[in-house]
């Protein structure tokens, strides 16, 4: 028998008692359906960090501080008071050290981090106050600065992001200040000039103009952490206008610095590039290392619900097996006609096992389709309620590869469970299986 | 006589023994059986039920090695036919027609008379035109879209004799062909089995114990506790 024969006269037979198939084909959706949903929930959930951990930084990018010397630092071997150290700086942002006092960069610092092993480039990050925001003559909001690395991306809800190299002063406004700021949408406030206040180091005020080009989602982890994104033209001006008046010693102290490594760089070359900038005195972060943890959490959740996915398609391969047992109990006769004439084992044991691998394909191919289709309505339905709070978030994602890999496990599965009842057909002996009388 | 027997007889059966069980269960079917089956002969196995004929049928149907003795198939001997050249033997020269019918019940007539050609992978429009063809020999061709559940006792007969024929088979073995059939419907399928020996001159081997039906054949072979005990050729040699 050709393979095309033997596949479509297993598609047939699968179809001869119809109520037996259709059963089990319900009991293998059933399986299929919640693998396809918990596994969309582990991409849906996984998706949304790693959009957040994109608009955090790019993944070459590295916060890197400076080691706080053993016994200059917080928590040092010596006890007793900390000796004040001049060249220290509230350290913002992320890092070992959050919330703390880290020793400022320096310029020759960050020539140093740039001449460690695998650092690409540096670039110092500027941190920036400003006193409020402002629309025309309409309220005064306080708000924070923050600028895109290279790599980064902002979640938007309108317009674009602030143009890296251009001259004019651009930034992203974040959602939650567009109606107070008074615009009546995210579209009507791009284009508009929006004042920003600074106050340089001899308490004077200083007010500069900025064009909104875009309005930003918010997100867990927004670049500029939720206030405003500004490019690299307005954060030199802010920072420059920031640093008037500061005594030349007191120039050009950062609290942390980013710096790019080879995008390609395996996890390996990224402990490694750690160890080298540990020797250098420097500490680095990468925004895997500060969202490793919540993936490896979720990922968990997800191998047991999986799990119990798992266990239903088992429960359902044993339909499987009753369903071929009886078929081939049914088909006796057949079978040995068909070995009768010249038919091998072989051919015997394919149809069907091609049979049990056709019954787990509707199956799973059903339940998957299902259970695509319920997980988008469910996620549409909770972003809008429950979820409104974490915008940009399916709960319920689905990628191709995924689906076909639940699609193809659940054939296999099915295959396996074809296997006894197959061998039994392949084996039957046609003279017992002919027998009347 | 003698220029038929000079041929290479198309079935050689040389002190052919089965048996089943082991030890004290051991069951002797077929207790040392020789005879020779021409092409084109048309032969008779007569016995009552459990005279041994229904093993003997297997035996020379290859669907059962004997115990001892040796069968050749066309001067090749079968014990040496393992796998595939095995099944070839069996898709090839042979074509049964059983008391049971043994059709697909909810499949087509076609479909059934297709399925020797199926196995043997014959392209799917060859199929369809061969079975039809063998369909109109029987005069079944308005009967080839029907379920062959949905036949009369005769239409299924005719339709196991076309799917029999389809191969075109050097042998068609036929087990109580007419078993199963009113009289008349049974002389019809008689007739169409003969004239199928005649004028195709394909081996017909009849298993049954009805004495009409043995009557038409050339040669009749009696079996009785599995032993030959009345060969017609040698009576009349």
């Amino acid at each position: 028998m050709k393979t095309l024969d033997l596949f479509t006269t297993a598609v047939a037979n699968t179809f001869r008692s119809k109520t037996r198939t259709i059963l089990t084909i319900l009991a293998i959706f059933v399986g299929a359906f919640t693998l396809t949903i918990t596994n969309g929930l582990g991409t849906g959930i996984n998706q949304y960090i790693d959009d957040t951990v994109t608009s955090i930084g790019a993944e070459d990018v590295m916060t890197v501080t400076l080691t706080p010397d053993a016994d200059s630092g917080f928590g040092g071997a010596t006890s007793g008071p900390t000796e004040y150290d001049p060249e220290a700086v509230s350290s913002g942002g992320f890092g070992p050290n959050e919330g703390g006092t880290v020793v400022a960069l320096t310029p020759e610092l960050l020539d140093d981090l740039a001449d460690v092993d695998g650092v690409l480039s540096v670039e110092a990050t500027k941190s920036i106050t400003p006193d409020w925001i402002q629309y025309g003559d309409g309220t005064q909001y306080v708000t924070s600065v923050g600028g895109l690395v290279a790599g980064q991306s902002v979640q938007l809800a309108a317009g674009e992001e602030p143009d890296a190299t251009s001259d004019a002063f651009e930034l992203d406004l974040p959602i939650s200040y567009v109606e107070p700021l008074g615009f009546s949408d995210a579209d009507a406030a791009i284009g508009e000039t929006i004042t920003i206040a600074i106050t340089d180091a001899e308490r004077t005020q200083h007010l500069v103009d900025a064009t909104v080009v875009g309005v930003a989602e918010e997100s867990v982890a927004a670049p500029g952490a939720g206030g405003l994104v500004v490019n690299a033209a307005l954060t030199d001006s802010l920072y420059e206008t920031q640093s008037i008046g500061l005594p030349e010693d007191q120039l050009e102290r950062y609290a942390t610095a980013s710096i790019r490594f080879d995008a390609n760089a395996t996890d390996a070359d990224i402990t490694a590039l750690k160890d080298n900038l540990a020797n250098a005195g420097f500490t680095g972060t990468t925004v895997a290392d500060q969202l490793g943890t919540i993936k490896t959490v979720i990922d968990a959740i997800v191998l047991v619900l999986n799990a119990f996915a798992i266990i239903a398609l088992l429960a359902a391969s044993f339909g499987i097996v009753n369903t071929l047992f009886m078929s081939v109990q049914e088909r006796t006769r057949e079978i040995g006609l068909m070995k009768a004439m010249g038919m091998g084992g072989g051919k015997i044991f394919g149809l069907f096992s091609l049979e049990a691998v056709f019954i787990g394909f509707l199956g799973s191919a059903i339940g998957a389709g299902i259970g695509m289709l319920a997980g988008t309505a469910i996620s549409s339905v909770l972003s809008g309620a429950v979820l409104a709070d974490l915008p940009g978030l399916t709960l319920i994602a689905f990628d191709p590869l995924s689906i076909t890999v639940i699609i193809l496990v659940v054939m296999a599965i099915a295959f396996l469970a074809g296997t006894l009842p197959a061998a039994r057909a392949a084996k039957a002996d046609p003279v017992e299986s002919l027998r009347y009388e | 006589m003698m220029l038929v027997t000079m041929k290479t007889p198309i079935i050689r059966v040389k002190d052919v023994h089965k048996s089943y069980g082991r030890g004290p269960n051991r069951f002797d079917a077929l207790k040392g059986v020789t005879f020779d089956i021409n092409e084109g002969e048309s032969i008779a196995i007569i016995g009552k039920s459990g005279s041994g004929k229904s093993t003997l049928m297997h035996v020379l149907a290859l669907l059962d090695a004997p115990t001892s003795g040796s069968l050749e198939l066309e001067g090749v001997e079968t014990s040496t036919l393992h796998g595939k050249s095995l099944n070839q033997a069996r898709n090839k020269t042979f074509g049964f027609v059983f008391q049971q019918f043994f059709l697909t019940a909810n499949s087509s007539v076609l479909e059934n008379v297709m399925l020797p050609m199926k196995i043997a992978g014959v392209k799917r429009s060859e199929r369809k035109q061969r079975a039809l063809a063998a369909l109109e020999q029987l005069d079944m061709a308005d009967k080839a879209g029907n379920k062959a559940v949905n036949l009369s006792g005769g239409q299924k007969q005719r339709s196991v004799i076309a799917r029999a024929l389809v191969n075109n088979p050097r042998i068609i073995f036929a087990d109580e062909p007419t078993g199963n059939l009113d009289t008349a419907t049974g002389a019809v399928v008689e007739d169409i089995l003969f004239n199928l020996n005649r004028e195709h001159g394909i081996t017909l081997i009849v298993v049954t114990h009805d004495e009409e039906l043995a009557a038409r054949c050339d040669r009749r072979l009696y079996i009785r506790d599995g032993l030959l005990v009345n060969d017609t050729t040698e009576v009349a040699a």
